[in-house]
């Protein structure tokens, strides 16, 4: 699960991260009066979306006061915003960030996360902050340094100060060196202490205020491992509806893992792997996926039902594919799944039926003497070549 | 021959009580599988079945020698705590289906495993428990053993071995093979989530090794860089023939295709990366879905 920037501030604060003072609003009117509370002499205005690049979007304003704060927050508050991250429509700000503006000394880059390699959290920092990690990554791996975190034993003292040390080589900043060991530690708590799958500060800064140096985190992203949600309710609140797709958000609800896709070919499949292979197998055939649904081993009636009505809500969709190996769920079963489900939902385009596995003649059969107008394919190939031509004759 | 399970292999079963642990336990019996006992905290003393359930794991491998533990705990009771629980007991092969278990959880008990130091009789000459999982399908070796949930009518006994992250995939993949009359040695699902007990590698050594696998059909998706780490072992420890299929061709970036593991983050692990990946080390690579029974009669012949 993503969650916004000052949401992810709040988890990193409540575990001894230091950021940014700063307070969310969602009316000009209320940003004015966070700025007034705040009291800064300047003030940073941040879009609140699921995206990154929000400053190359214009998603990112300095005020010099309460007033230019609310200006900002005028122009920023109801706007589509679109960074690099959100496509060409954007993403609607409905929420900004109002903090207060540092002089920054130095950006650096630190993040936690899942080494799959050795399924070990690893530290991964750079002296290159601010920027695109991803590139420096791959144009410049030297200026990436990173430490395993061992399981059984976490994130010792001695490897967050070592790690500090590699991190900021300056010596002009050694006296900040305790301060940002203290801050990776914490940075780790957070991560452990929340299940998180990701979390990152880009920028890290040290900062000058009234000639004193602090370490910061000037912005951070938290990524939450969605199999924890249920042990963790109030971060499973943060969810915020209005970033997700709300046809994902309904399937996810029901059990069905939907992913909706530019194409216009819908396809129903059980398996997330079958899912994507079924995908693409369309695009070999030179279609396009409307989506990736997998119903999931039990593919009940209601399953299905929900299904076709979740394929069929999307305006772009001009026929559908189901592709059903059944394993310990029997192809019959699958087959009155289909039939009552196309009694419950109109299905108003082609429907390219391909079934294989248990109780297969059964299943076709069933489907055939339905009232259903279906083509029932042979082989993947056929079922791809027949969704392919009813879309395309639409 | 086979890998890891056969005849003989004496499996275990915790959360055997359960609606889906009682439901697979039956088919893998029916299928001559020797499941020998049961582990259901609070149950012990009962059965299912016929077969005995024990307290703990320690005690029902005391009792019956088991030497494989399958695992239908559900995530919210703790399955990555019972597959420390099935190392400590002394079992060498662990074979987790549960899913949705939380990865620091995960994290946790594939360390515990590597640590090897465990109290037991079977395993100390071969190291750490092996596990497979979790939010896998289990592993088969046709006509003598299935551990996990896969139809058993898409498998037929043979010379294939199958290794692969998605379930569904793999019995498409085997069900093609059947019907071309070419069966499998061992056909194991590693799982799809990003902490995996055993990955590619892992069961292409094996592969290797077996005198009873003539070719091997490699599965793999989008997401993370084991096959590309598969190609590179391939390329240069393994003398048999491999087919590859990676899917997830047209999945778009940043999205998670229902698999935990299966996200293309940052421009890696794309499908056309790793398909590059396994044709740079000789891999055969279907094309198509459709193909991969086609594409190993091929390489067979």
């Amino acid at each position: 699960m993503n969650i916004h920037e000052y949401q992810a501030k709040q988890i990193l604060e409540s575990h001894g991260v230091n950021t940014l003072r700063g307070e969310v609003a969602e009316t000009p009117e209320a940003a004015k009066t966070v700025a007034e509370a705040l009291n800064f002499t300047r003030y940073v205005v941040k879009a609140q979306i699921h995206a990154g690049g929000r400053g190359k979007g214009g998603g990112i304003k300095l005020a010099n006061s309460p007033a230019e704060v609310k200006q900002h927050a005028e122009t920023l508050i109801g706007m589509q915003l679109v960074t690099p991250q959100t496509g060409p429509d954007g993403k609607r700000v409905r929420k900004v960030l109002i903090a207060e503006a540092v002089e920054i000394e130095k950006e650096y880059y630190l993040a936690i996360l899942l080494d799959r390699e050795t399924s070990q959290l690893t530290l991964i920092g750079s002296e290159e902050g601010g920027v695109n990690i991803e590139e420096v990554a791959a144009e410049t791996p030297e200026k990436i340094i990173k430490a395993q975190i061992d399981p059984a034993f976490g994130l010792t003292d001695f490897q967050a100060r070592q790690f500090a040390y590699q991190l900021i080589t300056d010596t002009t900043y050694r006296p900040i060196i305790p301060n940002a060991a203290a801050l990776i530690l914490s940075l780790y708590n957070a991560f452990t202490g929340c299940d998180c799958s990701l979390v990152e500060i880009n920028p890290l800064a040290i900062v000058k205020r009234d000639a004193a140096l602090d370490i910061v985190a000037l912005d951070s992203k938290v990524n939450l491992d969605d199999n924890s949600l249920w042990r963790h309710p109030d971060i499973a609140e943060m969810r915020d509806p209005y970033e997700e797709d709300p046809s994902e958000l309904e399937a996810s609800e029901s059990g069905l893992s939907y992913i909706r896709l530019d194409g216009d070919i819908g396809c129903m499949v059980n398996g997330a792997g079958l899912a994507m292979a079924t995908m693409d197998i369309i695009k070999q055939n030179g279609g396009e996926p409307a989506n990736f649904l997998d119903v999931g081993g039990g593919a009940s009636v209601e399953a299905v039902a929900h299904a076709f009505r979740l394929i069929l809500a999307d305006e772009n969709v001009k026929a559908v594919l189901v592709n059903i190996f059944g394993g310990i769920m029997k192809c019959d079963t699958i087959a009155n799944g289909i039939v009552e489900a196309g009694k419950q939902v109109e299905l108003n385009v082609p429907l390219v039926v391909r079934l294989e596995g248990t109780n297969v003649e059964l299943g076709k059969q069933i489907i055939a003497e339905s009232d259903l107008n279906v083509q029932q394919a042979e082989g993947l190939s056929e079922a791809a070549q027949l969704a392919v031509t009813a879309a395309n004759s639409g | 021959m086979s890998i890891l399970v056969n005849k003989s292999t004496k499996v275990i079963v915790q959360g055997i009580t359960g609606r889906s642990g009682r439901f697979h336990t039956e088919q893998c019996a029916a299928y001559g599988t020797q499941i020998v006992a049961g582990a259901v905290p609070g149950r012990g003393g009962t059965d299912v079945n016929g077969i005995p359930v024990f307290d703990t794991v320690a005690e029902g491998v005391a009792a019956t020698g088991a030497n494989t533990s399958l695992i239908f705990v559900p995530a919210r009771f703790n399955a990555a705590d019972s597959v420390m629980e099935a190392a400590a007991a002394g079992v060498s092969l662990i074979v987790c289906i549960s899913e949705h278990i939380p990865v620091l959880d995960m994290v946790k008990a594939k360390a515990y495993l590597q640590t090897g130091d465990f109290d037991n009789p079977f395993i100390i000459p071969n190291g750490p428990p092996r596990l497979i999982g979790p939010n896998c399908p289990g592993i088969i070796t046709p006509g003598e053993c299935k551990i996990g949930v896969m139809p058993e009518f898409a498998y037929t006994p043979g010379n294939v071995g199958i290794v692969s992250r998605s379930g569904t995939l793999t019995y498409e993949a085997a069900y093609q093979l059947k019907r071309l009359g070419i069966g499998q040695s061992t056909c194991v699902g590693i799982g799809g989530d990003p902490v995996i007990g055993t990955n590619f590698v892992d069961v292409l050594r094996l592969f290797e090794a077996d005198d009873d696998t003539h070719a091997v059909v490699l599965i793999g998706e989008i997401g993370g860089t084991a096959e590309e780490r598969a190609a590179a072992f391939v390329k240069d420890k393994m003398t048999k023939p491999v087919v590859g299929f990676i899917a997830g061709q047209t999945a778009p970036p940043g999205k998670r295709m229902g698999h935990a593991g299966a996200i293309i983050s940052g421009g890696q692990g794309t499908a056309a990366d790793k398909i590059q990946a396994l044709k740079d080390a000789g891999i055969t690579v279907a094309d198509s879905l459709a193909t991969i029974g086609e594409t190993v009669a091929e390489i067979l012949l």
